[in-house]
């Protein structure tokens, strides 16, 4: 198979779920079956990218293929020269591990969605929506520049907006994908500026270019404070879609989506899309864009984590544990430890689905009850789903032989290494305990839901196993977080496939702008560790990697991350089973003596409250004031301008009615007066004239009196 | 005794010029008005005769008295006659009152 | 096509269609629609007919030898009069890469506009009279390439356009088409002014070589034509030719509309007909815009780059602005006609740039806008057909109760949005691109860009307000669109997606000329 048949390849598993989708949201509603059609569509997306991934990783290992074509051609531009703006697809070993992720999380959520939204009156507009939105991740992830990525970036947006408010009767559902779509418009804003400042600079969206422009040291406007922020910058789209914070807020309320949704979307895929942009971007990160990705994911992930702590809906806990393990991620990639936060990426997209499908599971199966104070020992009635639940929590909290554990503990081992190469405590600090809390929170979700006596006894009568269609995704997810699929070796992911698929890019960025651990110098100075090449995927001819010296520190932390890891896991564990299982600790009188921080917690820290007051109804106003002072002043004035001219006119009116041709008609009027006088005289009788003529007669005498 | 010269004469043609002067001004009725202009010409016709008598014009102003006599019976009969229509067509012959050229 | 008059065709074939519907009588009302809709249909072919055989490769702009479809008699020429020299007016017609794009935005309008305006109740012989001699002037601008024929009929269109607002408009009818007329009527004179005093100051030589003074567009942005003594000659000292340029943008920016110049466009949207504002709002905008582009910038080059840091900062006050303004709107309508003032603000941003990416984002903007805009002022009339309100609080869950339409709505919805894979969003992303590299108007680029976020929030509220959420009992009658409102509906939403995923399709019309003017502007009088 060729390197452009696997271009070809891919894009068709691209297409494949537009067509999808077009043809079920346009005749869905005639052809009640043609979900079917969608539910094909995507099986044959998912048995294209095994094969695509299959040629891929076996014959193209560590080729970059990419394919571009001209969208938009600007001809010949003064002062530039000739400008075309390109898009294209590029394959790596991450982009094809992400085809297959996606299409198997959507493949499965596609299944388990039949059973799950049986009886929905739009239940093919369901699988329209879910089609979409294959379309536009796959697009974020075959993308090879930054426009593409944009592009469906904000298609993904949609798809999320109409999947959250998919049941848009309900007001907090379309509220919820207001909100969601409006919270990423603000990350997206700050990514397309920095979008803009690398095109402004390099003419170019594509990865490759950019980097090669950074690499020859060109930076944008000729500093490299522009090059960290272009990197902040486009990392603000990923908080924005990754939920981190600030704009985490959106993605607990998405959880008013259908149950399937929120597996694929919020858990899974999309929220991953911003860890997947990072890690695009990764190359051109400086130290100091680096630092601050790595702050903002650590403070995420400790913060969801607390608040994750004493939600009580089912779907929240697993919202904010989402959260919490996207910072997580990010952090990763803040701290360089790039290939295992892909790696944690991927695992957690197994785990977390699954987590997601499992409540699905259980919410369907209790009649849309999602609150655990009404749950309890469902075990029994739901096996399948409990098991399975019971494996991907091991997973989520980093128990040995799960995937979980490979990658969060060589992410946590990441962040050591980073706190000892630079000094940033504080970050390794904030993951150990964000360790300690998941495993306590996910056990205390599981103990809740699964464990104990039932505490609503009417629901649980009700209660019942859920049909295969859905079990069976939650058995496919659990068996992928086993350690196997990934490593021979359950404590070391080192040794397994996917390390040797996924390595970090090399940096690009100047000498200058780097962390210490990355400058090329110390290539010398450490000389080889890892007997890996480490041949940057992106350019060739790498003569230093930069992740040398880091790779050792890593290899130094490696095995204390681990135990400390497990040991803090185990901790969290045994704190649930205390509290919630043996109820040695009575939670409620632990809330009691810490309630303010238990309130803090329980209401999410107040941020949404915070943002609602400081921002939505500020903004609000601000637009009333504008729309008054748009009536008032503005049209006031033009008002007001047509009235002076109206006076003015008037005024006019009056002097000319009164002054001008008041002259005028006083002149009429003397001359009327002088006629109405000597009107009198004019008797029209003869008589009267001669008595004039008379006394004209003798006046004229007397006057030309001879004497 | 005084002898009759021009003064008593002009005296009473001065009278009686001012005596028709006045008809014609005063009288509303038409035929009066007409008997007015009669004086005023006989007035006239004795100044005529009386300067013409008095220095030595010839008999210049007794012809023109003449002249002035038939004068003023040609005028009284077309006068007359129109009076008579006024009287036809108004049913009076005072002055003031017609003021129409039609009924 | 040489020599075919395809551009007086264009412009005339609706005066000739307004004479028969004249003629016809009164009752014979369907007659007076199949006509009009004969002669937009013919408009249409036309304009494509144009587009087909347009050449994609002619630069345009300044150069009479690059333009297409020239036509040019002289109009009046009377040789000797007093002081004047020679007194010489062209009908000069002609394209280029600006105004292809807009003619054939225009034909498409008025084609659509067409559908939405038979059920017109009220003499519909006048409203369609009037309608014609609306599409003969809009026509007209776009094509003359002489500043008299083109303030001729710059003029022209106030006419149809106020009768149309006053006679066939809503409760407050009479106020809006004054206040339209008037403010127009405004910049009229502004430009009108200016027009004399680029008359008076510049020369070009006849056929009999004399000197005369000159209307002709073309000429007029040659620098070397100007005298030097004249009052906007580049080489007087004094600074008239500011004061000529501000003129003239205000006559534009009456038009656009500008803040502060906009408050005449709600009220003329709120009370005129759907397909009037469907017509205002499509393509009469676009005039402003258009006239500045293709008259003030290449005329006053050196002001033009004086001031772009004003105009781009005028963009942003429009985006942010109309957004603003948009969202505490209750009025279905008014909210869109905010809306709009929001969206012409990227176009005056995108052209301050002075980049070939940005202005050629402005002129896409432009057409999208047209086309995008025409969609939302067709939904609210389709709404008000049926419901008799437009406000925003009075709807509810429509979506169930319209689906069909509510698809219509949400694609119009995202595309105004800036959704990508709508054709909106390429023509603002061109327009940032463009108004980002540009050093000077940079920062200010950066908070026009609130306006993508904020045009989100209102759209979605919008769309939450009226078609979410449940519906309310007296709704439950409404019925979905019929066929007439979909063939309005579906070519704009063809346009809308199609253009999305390939601009090019227009695109490649105008970057020619687009290059072209910004070359001709980097190097003239520098």
């Amino acid at each position: 198979m060729s390197e452009s048949s696997l271009i070809s390849l891919a894009v068709t598993i691209l297409l494949l779920p537009l067509v999808g989708f077009f043809i079920v949201l346009l005749f869905g509603k005639r052809f009640e079956h043609l979900y079917k059609l969608e539910v094909g569509i995507i099986s044959v997306a998912l048995l294209l990218s095994i094969y695509a991934g299959f040629v891929k990783l076996t014959s193209y290992v560590n080729d970059t293929i990419i394919a571009q074509f001209t969208w938009i051609d600007l001809g010949n531009v003064p002062t530039i020269g000739h400008l075309t703006v390109n898009l294209g697809i590029m394959i790596d070993n991450v982009t094809i591990i992400m085809l297959f992720v996606v299409t198997l999380i959507s493949a499965l959520v596609h299944y388990f969605s039949i059973a799950y939204m049986k009886g929905d009156i739009r239940f093919s507009r369901y699988f329209a929506y879910l089609g979409i939105f294959t379309f536009s991740m796959l697009g974020i992830v075959i993308a090879d520049n930054l426009l593409m990525i944009y592009i469906f970036w904000e298609l993904v947006g949609l798809s999320s907006y109409l999947l959250i408010g998919f049941w848009y009767e309900k007001k907090s559902a379309s509220d919820a994908g207001m909100k969601a779509f409006l919270t990423n418009r603000i990350g997206d804003i700050g990514m397309f500026i920095g979008i803009l400042i690398l095109f402004t600079n390099y003419h170019t969206f594509s990865f490759t270019e950019i980097f090669n422009h950074i690499s020859n040291g060109v930076v944008p406007f000729g500093s490299n404070g522009w090059l960290t922020a272009a990197g902040i910058l486009v990392f603000m789209g990923a908080i924005g879609k990754s939920a981190q914070m600030p704009l985490h807020v959106w993605l607990p309320d998405a959880m008013e989506g259908p149950t399937p949704v929120s597996a694929l979307i919020h858990a899974a895929t999309m929220v991953a899309a911003g860890v997947y942009l990072v890690a695009r971007i990764f190359a051109m990160l400086t130290a100091d864009a680096m630092l601050v990705i790595a702050v903002v994911g650590a403070v995420t992930s400790i913060f969801a984590a607390s608040i994750a702590l004493t939600q009580n809906d089912i779907k929240k806990v697993l919202a904010y544990s989402t959260v919490s393990q996207l910072g997580y991620m990010v952090m990763a990639l803040g701290v360089g430890a790039y290939t295992f936060a892909f790696f944690h990426l991927v695992t957690h997209a197994f785990f977390k689905g699954l987590l997601f499908l499992g409540s699905g599971s259980v919410i369907h199966s209790m009649h849309h009850e999602q609150d655990m104070r009404n749950m309890g020992g469902l075990k029994r009635k739901m096996p399948i789903t409990y098991i399975t639940f019971l494996i991907a929590t091991l997973a989520i909290s980093g128990i040995p032989f799960t995937s979980g554990f490979l990658s969060k503990d060589g992410l946590l081992a990441g962040t050591w290494a980073f706190g000892n190469l630079t000094g940033h405590y504080l970050i390794p600090i904030i993951g150990f305990t964000v360790a300690l809390m998941t495993a306590f929170y996910m056990f205390r979700l599981v103990i809740m839901t699964f464990h104990g006596e039932p505490r609503n006894q009417h629901k649980y009568d009700h209660a019942h196993e859920s049909p295969k269609l859905m079990t069976i995704p939650l058995i496919i997810l659990a068996s992928l977080s086993i350690f196997i699929f990934y490593t021979p070796n359950p404590v070391a992911p080192a040794d397994g496939w996917f390390y040797n698929w996924v390595k970090a890019p090399q940096t690009v960025v100047p000498e200058e702008a780097r962390f210490e651990f990355m400058k090329s110098e110390s290539h010398e100075i450490e000389g080889t560790v890892n007997n890996d090449s480490h041949g940057g995927s992106g350019s060739g001819s790498a003569t230093i990697t930069h992740s040398e010296m880091y790779e050792h520190a890593m290899h130094a932390v490696h095995y204390p991350a681990m135990i400390l890891s497990i040991i803090l896991a185990g901790l969290g564990i045994l704190f649930a089973f205390l509290m919630y299982h043996w109820k040695k600790i009575d939670a409620d009188k632990l809330a009691e003596k810490l309630k303010p921080l238990y309130n803090l917690s329980y209401n999410k820290w107040y941020v949404d409250e915070i943002y609602s007051f400081l921002f939505i109804e500020r903004l609000l106003d601000f637009s009333r004031f504008i729309s008054w002072f748009d009536a008032t002043i503005v049209d006031g004035i033009v008002n007001y301008s047509a009235t002076f001219t109206r006076g003015v006119a008037n005024i006019t009116g009056w002097f000319d009615t009164y002054i001008v041709d008041g002259l005028v008609n006083f002149t009429a009027f003397v001359s009327g007066f002088v006629g109405l006088s000597f009107r009198k005289m004019q008797t029209g009788k003869v008589q009267t004239y001669i008595v004039y003529v008379v006394f004209s007669v003798i006046i004229i005498l007397l006057v030309l009196r001879p004497f | 005794m005084v002898e009759v010269g021009l003064t008593h004469f002009l005296v009473v043609s001065a009278f009686l010029f001012a005596f028709g002067l006045y008809a014609i001004i005063t009288r509303k009725n038409a035929i009066l008005v007409l008997m007015g202009v009669e004086l005023v010409l006989n007035a006239a016709n004795i100044n005529f005769v009386a300067f013409s008598r008095y220095s030595n014009y010839g008999l210049n102003g007794q012809l023109m008295a003449l002249f002035v006599i038939v004068l003023a019976a040609a005028e009284a009969a077309i006068a007359l006659a129109i009076v008579l229509n006024i009287y036809k067509t108004f049913g009076h012959v005072n002055v003031d009152e017609i003021d129409n050229l039609k009924e | 096509m040489q020599g075919f008059p395809l551009l007086t065709l264009l412009t005339f074939i609706p005066i000739f269609g307004m004479i028969i519907v004249l003629l016809l009588p009164k009752s014979a009302e369907n007659n007076v629609k199949y006509t009009t809709l004969a002669v937009t249909s013919i408009q249409l072919v036309l304009a494509i007919v144009m587009i087909l055989n347009f050449d994609y490769s002619a630069g345009g702009v300044f150069e009479v030898s690059s333009f297409q479809f020239i036509e040019k008699v002289a109009w009046i020429q009377i040789p000797d009069v007093a002081f004047l020299g020679t007194l010489k007016i062209d009908y000069f017609l002609g394209v280029d890469g600006l105004s292809a794009p807009l003619v054939l935005l225009s034909t498409i309008i008025f084609f659509i506009a067409t559908f939405s305006s038979w059920t017109i109740k009220k003499s519909p012989k006048g409203y369609f009279a009037m309608y014609l001699l609306l599409n003969a002037a809009t026509m007209g601008v776009f094509v003359s390439l002489d500043f008299f024929l083109f303030f001729v009929f710059w003029e022209v269109m106030l006419l149809p356009m106020y009768f149309l607002i006053g006679i066939w408009g809503g409760p407050r009818k009479e106020y809006a088409a004054i206040k339209f007329f008037i403010y127009t009527m405004l910049g009229g004179v502004f430009m009108l002014i200016t027009m004399i005093g680029l008359y008076f100051s510049a020369t070009e030589v006849l056929a009999d070589g004399t000197q005369a003074y000159t209307f002709n567009l073309l000429a007029l942005m040659n620098q070397n034509n100007y005298l030097t003594d004249g009052i906007l000659s580049p080489s007087n000292p004094d600074n008239w030719r500011f004061m000529a340029y501000i003129g003239l943008f205000v006559a534009f920016a009456v038009k656009i509309p500008m803040f502060p110049f906009h408050t005449w466009l709600p009220d003329a949207h709120v009370e005129a007909p759907t397909p009037i504002s469907v017509v205002l709002a499509g393509v009469l905008l676009k005039l402003g815009t258009y006239g500045i582009l293709r008259i003030s910038f290449p005329i006053f080059p050196d002001i033009t780059r004086e001031l772009m840091w004003y105009i781009g900062l005028f963009g942003v006050i429009n985006i942010v602005y109309g957004a603003l303004a948009a969202m505490a709107q209750k009025d279905y309508k008014k909210l869109i006609a905010y809306s709009s003032i929001s969206h012409m603000g990227y176009v005056l941003l995108g052209m301050a740039s002075l980049s070939s990416v940005g202005i050629n984002g402005a002129i896409f903007q432009m057409f999208n806008h047209g086309t995008i805009t025409a969609m939302l002022f067709l939904i609210v009339g389709i709404i008000y057909d049926r419901a008799h309100t437009r406000g925003l609080n009075d709807f509810g869950g429509l979506a169930n109760q319209m689906p069909i339409y509510t698809g219509f709505v949400t694609v119009a919805f995202f595309a105004a949005v800036g959704l990508p894979g709508l054709s909106g969003w390429v023509s603002e992303a061109l327009v940032f691109v463009g108004a980002f590299g540009v050093e000077s108007i940079r920062t200010i680029t950066m908070i026009g860009m609130l306006g993508i976020l904020l045009g989100a929030g209102y759209m979605l509220w919008t769309l939450q307000r009226v078609y979410l959420g449940t519906l309310p009992e007296k709704w439950k009658e409404l019925k979905d669109v019929d066929a007439r409102e979909l063939a309005m509906l579906v070519p704009l939403t063809i346009i809308v997606v199609v253009l999305g995923i390939f601009p090019s399709f227009v695109l490649n019309i105008m970057t020619t000329s687009v290059n072209s003017l910004v070359d001709f502007l980097s190097t003239t009088l520098n």
